[in-house]
């Protein structure tokens, strides 16, 4: 027992030691505290409500604006899925740019969690034929429809089971997130997704103080920082709140649908039972929640 | 106080040497220095500063991690026709491997250091402490794997050294027995690597069953290459005693690895070829680029021919047993793979991207600096611990006679 008790004060004196070290280097305690928190999913609910009360100053600090940064986890009986009409998409881009604001998405280096392919009639979904960076006066273009890809919310996906640290998972309504404090960067995920769904941020993200959104969810569109993996939440913030995501709400034809798997009443539901829908890459077992149709 | 002995004996060993080795020191540190500079612009702008983007998001550093796994994997490989064909200095061939071995480890991890963009979160893949994602993660088993690894080679070539340097016995059972399961170590390090690309479905250019093969037949192409040239290096300037005969027999399996290597990329080429399956454009870009796109067309050629000139060099016995051309096939090989696994291997498999497009990605001056600092800091930290372990092994260098030293100074000085 005694043997034991020197043991732990030896350890004692030693992590105090290591922490005056720390300390002296002329780290601040916050930032201390941040590099020692731990993944989001071991916390409880006041160390996560703390974190989010420091999170909210600190943004208050740096940007000079309020800002509420919302925890709120998963509502029962509630699985969202998403589905997009290929036949009336004309490629206009609106809902990159409304993603690009709503999620605070870092504009120098650019990111865009939606990429819009332009493919040729002729050759169907084919991707290797597919040109990402169309540039013409005037869309659509003739002989060309518009393929829209964003994460397809996968029922397996492959990005969670390959990260080292468990630093992104599934939420109970289907939603694939991404613990920006716990993330190493390793690119991992990148590396696994069948859909180029995952951007990292390669550089110091720069946005807009004025352009900031300022309603944010901690596991969706608060500023990231340099040297972790982001991606589409579905807008997390949006939806755990009864409202679209803001790419259903700007698309000026219609073409994206959203709503909740479990309720027989929704829309979501109702194309699954009226149209013929189709997943992207069926062969590789993702099972996506992210349905193509032809409406017309 | 006898290790503090140690070390200040081995300092002096490592500061004491020809013109030629502090020449060697000297083009090592500035080249450290000069990639050094390079790393400090990475670790203040981020991974920006490489050519990687979204698209190739894997690219030269995880290449020449995947190169060094190889050359930790076949150091110690070599230790089995070590003993079938029973070489004569079979324990200064595993401590030299062992050596090696060490060094490239050292050199992979410092890899993955460098690539990932939190490098201070490093701690949340340990267990207990972070949450490591095992057993789903093949990166948490490459990581295990890795780790394990350098504590059984440094375990093994400590205990080694230690006691020839302190002239006791060393446990043979112990040694045998660890030697004997870091062979199978070594084969599971690269197949675990290779598991870590090939278990992809998103990636086809990876997910062939033939990935794991063909890393392992290359490793046994480039490992062994290096050893070949520094037991020529010691058999001139130390007592190591290896007979043409064992140069000659590495070669052979050298040749051996070559042509299992050749036939197993024939057999993965003549299915995408033939098959011509949407999957061939990943080779056609490393082969002949797709449109415009063919810069990376030079690297894999280079790579091709640097290697089959090498099987040609070994395979033909007349030039396989002089040594000008059978330096230069090692020197070759060395090369050929080192471009295969830097370049050839991972940017196909990420060109084009998921999505169809073409990211056209050539490593940046960042990155060729932050490569150029780990390689030639691990060059040097091989050469400090083979300088140690030649003076160990053949120079008679040991606690004794530092202590009789001192002590004859000591006298000297009560005598003055």
């Amino acid at each position: 027992m005694k043997k034991d008790k020197s043991r732990r004060s030896l350890l004692k004196n030693i992590s105090l030691a290591s922490f005056a070290a720390l300390a002296a280097t002329g780290c601040n305690m916050k930032e201390l505290e941040e590099f020692f928190q731990r993944n989001f999913r071991t916390l409880s609910d006041k160390e996560k409500d703390d974190i989010i009360n420091n999170l909210e100053q600190k943004y208050k600090e740096k940007y000079d604006k309020e800002f509420q940064v919302s925890a709120q986890a998963a509502m029962d009986q509630v699985e969202f899925a998403y589905a997009l009409d290929l036949s009336r998409c004309v490629g206009c881009r609106k809902c990159v740019y409304a993603c690009v604001g709503e999620n605070n998405q870092s504009r120098s280096p650019q990111i865009h969690w939606i990429q819009v392919l332009q493919m040729e009639k002729e050759k169907g979904i084919d991707f290797a034929h597919s040109d990402v960076h169309y540039n013409p006066e005037k869309v659509p273009e003739k002989g060309h429809f518009y393929l829209p890809v964003a994460c397809q919310q996968c029922q397996n996906p492959q990005c969670t089971t390959v990260c080292p640290v468990k630093a992104t998972w599934q939420e109970p309504d289907g939603i694939v997130v991404v613990d920006y404090n716990w993330c190493i960067g390793c690119r991992y995920c990148m590396a696994a997704c069948p859909y180029g769904a995952r951007h990292f941020n390669w550089g110091e993200p720069e946005i807009p103080a004025e352009e900031l959104n300022t309603d944010m969810h901690y596991l969706g569109n608060r500023p990231r920082m340099k040297g972790v993996v982001e991606k589409c939440t579905f807008c997390i913030q949006r939806v755990r709140k009864g409202k679209y995501p803001s790419c259903v709400e700007v698309c000026p034809v219609g073409a994206r649908k959203f709503g909740n798997l479990l309720d027989p009443e929704s829309e979501i539901r109702y194309i699954l039972e009226n149209k013929r829908v189709l997943v992207l890459k069926e062969e590789l077992n993702t099972q996506p929640r992210f349905y193509y149709f032809f409406g017309v | 106080m006898n290790f503090i002995r140690f070390i200040n004996g081995s300092i002096k060993l490592i500061l004491q040497g020809s013109k030629a080795y502090y020449a060697w020191l000297f083009f090592l540190v500035a080249l450290a220095l000069w990639g050094g500079f390079g790393y400090i612009d990475q670790l203040q702008d981020g991974l920006i500063t490489t050519n990687m983007r979204d698209s190739v998001s894997w690219a030269f550093y995880i290449g020449n991690f995947t190169f060094l796994v190889g050359i930790a994997a076949a150091a110690i490989m070599l230790v089995i026709p070590a003993y079938i064909y029973d070489w004569k200095p079979i324990k200064e061939i595993v401590i030299f491997g062992e050596l090696l071995a060490v060094c490239a480890v050292i050199m992979c991890i410092a890899f993955i250091v460098v690539d990932i963009g939190n490098p201070m979160r490093f701690w949340h893949m340990l267990p207990l402490v972070g949450t490591m994602n095992f057993p789903y993660s093949m990166l948490s088993w490459d990581f295990f794997f890795l780790l394990a690894y350098l504590i059984i080679n440094l375990t093994v070539v400590t205990h080694l050294l230690y006691s020839i340097f302190h002239k006791k016995e060393y446990n043979k059972k112990v040694v045998q027995v660890i030697v004997l399961i870091s062979i199978p170590m070594a084969v599971g390090i690269h197949t675990v690597t290779a598991f870590l690309y090939n278990a992809l479905p998103a990636r086809p250019f990876w997910n062939s069953a033939l990935l794991a093969p063909r890393f392992l037949a290359s490793a046994f192409c480039s490992g062994p290459a290096i050893l070949l040239i520094l037991f020529q290096i010691l058999r001139k300037i130390t007592k190591f005693e290896i007979k043409d005969k064992a140069i000659w027999t590495i070669a052979e399996l050298m040749v051996y690895a070559m042509f299992i290597y050749l036939f197993f990329t024939i057999a993965e080429l003549f299915k995408e070829f033939y098959s011509g399956t949407e999957h061939i454009l990943y080779w056609k870009y490393l082969l002949f680029g797709i449109g415009d796109s063919k810069e990376i067309v030079p690297y894999s050629w280079s790579s091709i021919i640097m290697g089959f000139i090498a099987f040609v060099l070994f395979l033909i016995p007349k030039t396989r047993k002089n040594f000008v051309t059978l330096n230069i096939g090692a020197v070759l090989i060395y090369a050929s793979v080192y471009v295969e696994k830097g370049i050839a291997l991972i940017i196909p498999g990420f060109t084009p991207d998921v999505l169809g497009q073409i990211y056209v990605y050539t490593p940046s001056i960042t990155e060729i600096r932050t490569a150029a600092m780990i390689f030639s800091l691990g060059f040097l930290l091989f050469t400090f611990l083979v300088k140690i372990a030649i003076a160990i092994v053949f120079e008679n260098y040991n606690i004794s006679d530092i202590i009789k030293k001192e002590k004859s100074v000591k006298s000297e000085m009560s005598t003055i």
